[in-house]
């Protein structure tokens, strides 16, 4: 590296550093607000205590909208990751005449705003009569979800050699032989990396769940309405816990899949 | 033979196809049917007026105020988030080598932190007595900027909220430049701008381009930054659909609204998802 090459890569550096202190500092801000004793937020912190970690967890209704959100984000992860799996094989593997068209189908909902597909779902439920709850929620999260669980398991796909199927068929299996011993465990990484998108996306998302859930309540659809009207310092506690929550499950999920590359580089 | 099975293609698409059928086409026809239902009704399919985009071309309503806003914002925000975004893309590329995934861990993992929580992070940071302000009190100083609620805080909570929209799109494209076209150019005698402008900037242009469309078509229906850092000074268009939906009830305007809004993004995506080579840009070379 000569000098100009080097200055470049310490503008770059200290540049990024700086982006990821901007994008973590709200985050820390929200924590020493949850931390800080008595009802209004004060900086410096006068006195730190844990007391609304502990009224939040001890809340009858916290654990309620808790058990909606994971219930909502468990089943949108298990029902997109089917149908985005056979998208990703459509969108990737094979040769099709609509291929080109579908993958720009796919990416549709990604383009369009999230409050404008939560609303028009919202009428959408309503002109068919169905009365919004956690399950049309499920639904509307899909409809934005599904089309990235595609994206990021196609990515997988296209490392994928189909040669590989076409060799277990020739040597005389059966196709759901060829399914479970070669394609399923080739894109593992794959599935596994969108099933953390689909459950970490639905367990944070706000401007679907607040149009089409009805009158039950997530974490983020409850933190925005004690945001707007009755703030108390449970808001921040709440929302710290869910993102301690939601750091710990890309942690798992990331650990999973190095030790799962380590194991098949192992062999 | 009349009737043949579908490829496996055609069959793997299909689940995809219905869910998006149903819960993306169907919406949107649905406000559609009802932005031409008589204002202030549930009339639906038994009522056609244009009297609900009527009102939203009339000057004397308001409403053009708040899609000027949106737009604008939205400008803004693509225009500053490129040239924010570029260096970080640009290392995650060529500077940050083996750290490159854990940079990027980094950028990704808020999109999974609910965007209020995020938000309502900066009041706390920029409010009275809040981190800021409490900090610069304390060393002795007269106290934080008064910038919440103003424009201009909008402007920087979607900055803030849509950076990995123009990140990710962009570090693809850039990955799609290779190293050395750039080393062969340099051996060639070009300069540094001319190695940018020549070959990294048209080379990468498929990922930028998709990174300023997401971000501008995300920034035009922004809602909660307006909401939490702006606290109403500004109503964006978002916002005017959600008044229309649920504090007035007038759901044929707020589907002409959201009509007009989808009508614009959807010129604007078609035009750019064209020329665009999905196979290209996610991995098959």
């Amino acid at each position: 590296m000569n000098q100009a090459q080097k200055r470049n890569a310490l503008f770059i550096s200290v540049w990024t550093a700086i982006v990821v202190i901007a994008i973590y500092l709200p985050i820390v801000c929200g924590a020493l607000a949850s931390l800080s004793k008595g009802r209004y937020f004060g900086f410096p912190v006068r006195e730190y205590s844990i007391e609304w970690w502990e009224k939040t967890l001890d809340s009858f209704e916290i654990g309620m909208l808790t058990r909606t959100s994971f219930t909502v984000a468990l089943s949108v992860t298990l029902l997109s990751v089917v149908i985005a799996f056979f998208g990703a094989l459509a969108f990737a593997r094979y040769e099709w005449k609509g291929r080109r068209l579908f993958q720009k189908i796919v990416l549709l909902p990604i383009f369009f705003p999230q409050p404008v597909l939560g609303l028009a779902l919202l009428l959408w439920f309503s002109a068919l009569g169905i009365q919004t709850s956690w399950i049309t929620a499920v639904f509307a999260h899909m409809v934005w979800i599904v089309p990235v669980v595609t994206l990021v398991i196609a990515i997988q796909v296209y490392g994928f050699d189909p040669t590989l199927e076409e060799a277990a068929y020739d040597l005389g299996c059966t196709r759901f032989q060829v399914f479970r011993e070669i394609t399923l465990p080739l894109l593992w990484p794959g599935i596994w990396s969108g099933m953390l998108f689909a459950f970490l996306l639905s367990w944070g998302n706000f401007p679907l769940s607040l149009y089409t859930a009805g009158a039950d309540s997530t974490i983020p659809k409850w933190l925005y309405a004690k945001m707007v009207a009755g703030y108390t310092p449970m808001v921040p506690a709440l929302g710290t816990m869910s993102t301690l929550g939601a750091a710990l499950a890309l942690g798992l999920g990331g650990l999973v899949v190095y030790l799962y590359r380590r194991r098949q580089e192992g062999r | 033979m009349a009737f043949r099975l579908p490829t496996a293609g055609t069959r793997s698409a299909i689940p995809v196809g219905l869910l998006l059928l149903l819960g993306f086409a169907a919406p949107l026809v649905a406000i559609v049917a009802y932005s031409f239902a008589t204002p202030r009704s549930f009339d639906v399919f038994t009522s056609f007026t244009l009297e609900n985009y009527a009102g939203i071309f009339d000057v004397e309503n308001t409403v053009w105020l708040s899609f000027l806003w949106s737009g604008l914002f939205a400008l803004a925000t693509v225009v500053l988030l490129a040239i924010f975004a570029y260096p970080i893309a640009y290392g995650l590329n060529r500077v940050f080598g083996r750290w490159s995934s854990l940079v990027s861990i980094l950028f990704v993992f808020p999109l999974f932190v609910s965007e209020n929580v995020r938000l309502y992070g900066w009041v706390l940071f920029f409010i009275k007595n809040g981190v800021l302000d409490g900090s610069l009190k304390a060393f002795g100083f007269e106290g934080g900027p008064d910038v919440l609620f103003t424009p201009g805080m909008i402007l920087a909570g979607m900055l803030y909220t849509y950076l990995p929209f123009m990140l990710f799109p962009m570090t693809l494209g850039l990955a799609m430049v290779p190293g050395d076209l750039i080393d062969a150019a340099r051996d060639l005698g070009a300069g540094r701008f001319q190695i940018w402008r020549e070959i990294e900037l048209p080379l990468a242009m498929p990922g930028i381009l998709i990174g300023m469309l997401l971000t501008f078509v995300l920034g035009i229906g922004a809602i909660a930054e307006a909401k939490i850092l702006g606290g109403q000074s500004v109503i964006v268009i978002a916002h005017d659909i959600e008044i229309a939906f649920t504090y007035s009830q007038n759901w044929p305007l707020g589907s002409a609204l959201a009509v007009v809004i989808t009508g614009f993004i959807a010129v604007l995506t078609l035009a750019v998802f064209g020329r665009l080579d999905l196979d290209r840009l996610l991995g098959r070379r």
